[in-house]
C-alpha cells in the first residue's frame, strides 16, 4: 500500500519536474552552428568559462545578463575562428583569472598545482624516516649490531655449526 | 623534550591551516582586482548620451585624471551612488560617465532626476564598452590616469565614506 502511494506520488511530482527543467533551459538561449564541431566547442567553452557575476556558475548555466552577453562573445568569437585559448584569453583578460574554473600554471600559480605533489614528496620522506629508524633499532635490539667483524664471523660460525649439528641429529633420529 | 615538541608539528600545520581558511570566510568574494588594471583604457567609439551625432573615442581620457562611472537608469544602487559622485565632482574630479545598456530617454531622466555629475556621459546601450571593461554589475567605478590607463577599480556603490576615504586619495595620488 506504502509503496503504491508512493508511486502515485512519484506520477504526480514527474511533471513539475520536468517542466521546473524545460523552464530553466528556456532562459537560457540557443546558439546555431553550421559547423558541428563548433557546436561541441561552444558547450566545452560555456561550461569551462565561468560567470564574473555568479559564485558557482559556469557561463552556460547562469541566466545573469552578464553571462547571456559572454555566450554571445564566445559563439561570435567561434565564428571568427577562433582558438579555444584565444577565447578564454579575450574573457581572462576582461574579467580577470576568476573567470576560468581551471586557473592556469604560471608562477602565480605553481604552488596552487605543486602543493599536492609537494605534500605527497613530504610524506613519503616522513615514512621512509620512520621505516628506516624501526629498522636500526630492531637490528640493536636484536643484538648484532653491538659486534665487532671478528666478533660476527664467530657468532656465523657458531651458528652454523649449531644448525648442522641439530641437522644432523635429526637426520640420526629418522635413519632406524 | 625535543621529541615531545617533534609531535606538535601537525597541530602548528592544522592551526595555520584553520586561520588562513578562517580568514577566507570573511573576505567579500565579490571583492576582485579587475583584470584592466595598469592597463590602457579599452578601445571605444560611443556616442554622447546627450547628442546621438557626437562620436567620441579614447583621447576623451587623456590629458587629466578622470574617473569613469559606470551606470544606468535600471540599476537602483546608482541612484544611492549619485550624491556621492556631485559631492566628487564638487571636489573638482573629473567624471565621466557610461549609461550601460539603457535607453537614450531613461538615461537622461536619470540625470534630471539625481543630478548630472558627469563631464559628459558616453551612451552604451549594447553594453560593449562596458563588456571590454568586464563589467559585470553597475555601478562600477574606473580611475583613469592622464595618460589613458587605469589606476583603480570600485566594485559596487561608493558609499559616502570612500569618496574621503579611498577615491579622494586615489585621484591625489594618481594627479601628481
Amino acid at each position: 500500500m506504502a509503496a503504491m502511494t508512493r508511486w502515485l506520488m512519484l506520477i504526480c511530482l514527474l511533471p513539475i519536474v520536468v517542466l521546473s527543467g524545460a523552464a530553466a533551459l528556456a532562459a537560457i538561449e540557443v546558439q546555431d552552428f553550421d559547423d558541428p564541431a563548433l557546436i561541441q566547442r561552444y558547450e566545452d567553452l560555456t561550461s569551462r568559462l565561468r560567470c564574473p557575476k555568479c559564485q558557482n556558475e559556469s557561463i552556460g548555466a547562469s541566466n545573469s545578463p552578464i553571462a547571456a552577453d559572454m555566450r554571445a562573445r564566445v559563439a561570435a568569437l567561434l565564428r571568427d575562428g577562433q582558438s579555444d585559448r584565444q577565447i578564454e584569453n579575450a574573457m581572462v583578460s576582461r574579467f580577470g583569472d576568476y573567470a576560468l574554473y581551471d586557473p592556469r600554471l604560471d608562477t602565480r600559480t605553481w604552488l596552487l598545482w605543486g602543493l599536492p605533489f609537494g605534500l605527497v614528496v613530504i610524506g613519503a620522506c616522513v615514512v621512509a624516516a620512520f621505516v628506516l629508524r624501526r629498522r636500526r633499532l630492531e637490528d640493536r635490539e636484536s643484538g648484532i649490531d653491538g659486534l665487532d667483524e671478528h666478533e660476527r664471523r664467530r657468532l656465523e660460525a657458531l651458528t652454523s655449526r649449531h644448525d648442522a649439528g641439530s641437522q644432523a641429529r635429526r637426520n640420526d633420529g629418522e635413519a632406524p | 623534550m625535543k621529541r615531545r615538541l617533534l609531535l606538535l608539528i601537525p597541530l602548528l600545520l592544522f592551526a595555520v591551516l584553520v586561520v588562513f581558511l578562517y580568514r577566507g570566510l570573511a573576505k567579500d568574494p565579490a571583492a576582485r582586482d579587475s583584470a584592466l588594471l595598469a592597463r590602457d583604457f579599452p578601445a571605444f567609439s560611443l556616442t554622447t548620451l546627450g547628442d546621438p551625432s557626437r562620436m567620441l573615442d579614447r583621447s576623451l581620457l587623456e590629458g587629466q585624471v578622470t574617473l569613469v562611472n559606470v551606470w544606468g537608469e535600471w540599476c537602483p544602487t546608482c541612484k544611492q551612488e549619485m550624491p556621492q559622485l556631485l559631492a566628487l565632482a564638487d571636489h573638482g574630479v573629473r567624471l565621466v560617465g557610461v549609461d550601460y545598456k539603457d535607453t537614450r530617454e531613461n538615461g537622461r531622466r536619470f540625470l534630471d532626476e539625481f543630478g548630472n555629475p558627469f563631464e559628459v556621459s558616453l551612451f552604451d546601450p549594447d553594453g560593449t564598452l562596458g563588456f571590454d571593461l568586464g563589467v559585470y554589475g553597475a555601478p562600477e567605478s574606473f580611475l583613469v590616469d592622464a595618460d589613458g590607463v587605469i589606476r583603480y577599480h570600485h566594485t559596487g556603490y561608493i558609499t559616502p565614506q570612500d569618496v574621503d576615504d579611498v577615491i579622494l586619495p586615489e585621484v591625489k595620488k594618481w594627479q601628481q
